[in-house]
């Protein structure tokens, strides 16, 4: 049976290469020994949803955080080839993560929201930043939780839990999080896979505004959100050695409607994975 | 065949919920022992501490009271021994904390894997060397070595007007005063926080840690911003645990604070704590008004230890039934 995909129209124009906003040049990720992902190159494209599919632990997860160095923190990770952004190698000596995290903002697939308020979530990051004016901040808290199409139902809340809000909304709130450092680019991983139907309709529009302003990579289990929101779509599978590959790039529609490789087709009609 | 089988599974079943009754039983037993021992020590205490409560009432704890520790004339008032495991307890916690803190953080976000295991297990051992041992190296090592030339150095502040009084000098020679109790129970109580904290932090889930990190914190202002207020309640939690140890450390304080009832306020000079009297006086206390009033002392610590330790419990329980 043929995949109902739902590929809407202004994704189709949206469709077109930008400015490289990030490149992943021979990229491979090892712990220890394992090879989790190798030899991947992968562009992305200024202001557009790039989605990244694949089979479970084919390393979608793990070319993710590569980019924005999150596997840094795993003990044992092990990174060669580059990452550009910007055409900067964020993997350099002398790179500073933590501008690099900034610049590079993520989302998780479980929503983790810090266990304080509403308010002191979003800020966290401008403060961090050093920002300390309240009236700044509530300008940033209001602009991103707006962004996040979440300030309607928090603007009288704003001193409540972050925890108190429904998964969705904890969700959004994490967005708004990100949003708040004002990142280049935007990766979320798995971002509506601990959510219901409804909630992940709400993250799916939002990630669609959201590109206006920001490049955003995501990684989806889901390939009919693939298809919904992403104007390019990454497919990764693996080798017999369990390292995953770059089987095929390119625009979403392409790869859903007419892909090169067999594989690719194998996976979006669902005779694997 | 049917029938028969039926009713081997309703025996059997039966057989089961008999030694479910049993074993029910057994365990509520030992769940009752332990309620019943807790309740036959505080109605003993109270009991025989009648005399004293009779005798000199609130008096007997309040620190307005000119105080007498005299088993001559039978006249006992306690403020000096409360004060004692007061102060030494608080000096041991306001030092031990942040070290304590430090090795958490150390030991859970920090250390390099290899480093990690012998420094929890030296952690570990420290916390396990009997009191009595702390009490000996105490004398013969750390009070001539470590307590005199520190008390030395705090000598001078003795006559700075207002905080004068907890400084008056001269240091004894021999170290034995409630500083000196006092740095004894910063090594004590200094595993259990430092072990429970480390634990609490360990606790706080990967995710809390990758979402400050993603938000470009650097590791100090994750461990500050995000996994201490994660789990402040459960370092509160350590910090009573170790304030209760440290109130209730009996031998090692007996062994080094020197056991006199008088020093006033300065914790320069020898004192009591409510545990180093009991220990040091029971044995002699041939009236039976000194022995009421030693128990009216144990009655005392004893409230004190029950309300930090259900204090620290509901802490930690009530934080961990929120996150859940």
């Amino acid at each position: 049976m043929q995949p109902q995909l739902n590929i809407t129209e202004p994704t189709r124009a949206a469709a077109t290469a930008t400015d490289l906003k990030m490149e992943t040049r021979g990229l491979s990720v090892y712990y220890k020994n394992f090879r989790a992902i190798k030899e991947i190159n992968l562009p992305v494209y200024e202001n557009r949803v790039l989605a990244i599919i694949g089979p479970s632990g084919c390393g979608k997860s793990t070319l993710l955080r590569a980019l924005n160095r999150m596997n840094d923190l795993v003990p044992g990770a092990r990174v060669e080839g580059e990452v550009l952004l910007d055409g900067e190698n964020i993997y350099a000596p002398g790179q500073d993560v933590v501008d690099i995290r900034r610049r590079v903002g993520m989302v998780f697939q479980r929503p983790n929201p810090f266990p304080m308020s509403v308010y002191d979530n979003v800020a966290f990051g401008p403060r961090l930043l050093g920002i300390r004016k309240k009236s700044v901040l509530d300008e940033i808290v209001e602009r991103s939780l707006r962004a996040a199409a979440l300030w309607e139902h928090v603007q009288d809340k704003l001193g409540q839990s972050g925890m108190a809000l429904s998964g969705g909304q904890q969700q959004r709130l994490c967005i708004a999080r990100a949003i708040a450092m004002e990142p280049e680019v935007i990766l979320m991983d798995e971002p509506t896979s601990a959510l219901d139907p409804m909630a992940t309709l709400t993250i799916e529009d939002l990630i669609q505004r959201l590109k206006e302003n920001f490049t955003i990579v995501i990684v989806t289990h889901n390939m009919q959100q693939a298809a919904r929101i992403s104007d390019f779509t990454a497919f990764l599978s693996m080798d017999e050695d369990r390292a995953g590959y770059l089987v095929e790039f390119g625009p979403t529609v392409e790869v859903f409607t007419n892909p090169k490789e067999k594989l690719t087709e194998d996976y979006i009609t669902g005779r694997f994975g | 065949m049917a029938s028969s089988s039926t009713s081997l599974r309703r025996k059997l079943m039966r057989h089961l919920q008999h030694g479910d009754v049993l074993w029910w039983a057994l365990l509520l037993l030992s769940a009752v022992v332990v309620v019943v021992l807790v309740l036959w020590i505080a109605w003993q205490l109270w009991v025989q501490s009648a005399p004293s409560r009779h005798a000199f009432g609130w008096d007997f704890i309040w620190p307005w009271v000119k105080s007498v520790w005299n088993p001559a004339l039978d006249k006992f008032q306690a403020w000096p021994a409360i004060y004692g495991s007061l102060i030494t307890a608080t000096i041991a916690l306001v030092l031990a904390v942040p070290l304590a803190l430090g090795i958490a953080i150390f030991l859970s976000e920090l250390a390099p894997a290899w480093l990690r295991a012998p420094l929890n297990y030296m952690v570990e051992m420290l916390a396990a060397i009997p009191s009595v041992v702390y009490g000996l190296w105490g004398i013969y090592v750390f009070l001539p070595l470590v307590v005199v030339p520190i008390g030395k150095a705090l000598e001078p502040l003795g006559s700075v007007p207002g905080i004068g009084i907890f400084f008056k000098g001269p240091v004894p020679a021999s170290g034995f005063t409630r500083l000196g109790a006092a740095l004894v129970l910063v090594i004590m109580i200094l595993p259990t926080i430092a072990a429970v904290s480390r634990d609490v932090l360990q606790a706080v889930p990967r995710s809390q840690r990758e979402a400050a990190m993603a938000l470009g914190a650097t590791q100090w202002e994750t461990v500050w911003k995000v996994l201490i207020p994660y789990g402040q309640s459960g370092i509160l939690g350590a910090v009573i645990l170790g304030f209760g140890r440290a109130i209730g450390e009996t031998m090692a304080v007996t062994m080094v604070i020197g056991n006199s009832a008088g020093g006033g306020y300065s914790i320069l000079k020898p004192g009591y704590t409510m545990a180093s009297i009991i220990a040091n006086e029971f044995a002699e206390a041939v009236s039976e008004m000194h022995t009421s009033a030693l128990m009216e002392i144990g009655l005392v610590l004893f409230a004190i230890t029950l309300l930090l330790n259900a204090f620290a419990r509901w802490l930690v329980v009530n934080r961990t039934i929120k996150r859940a």
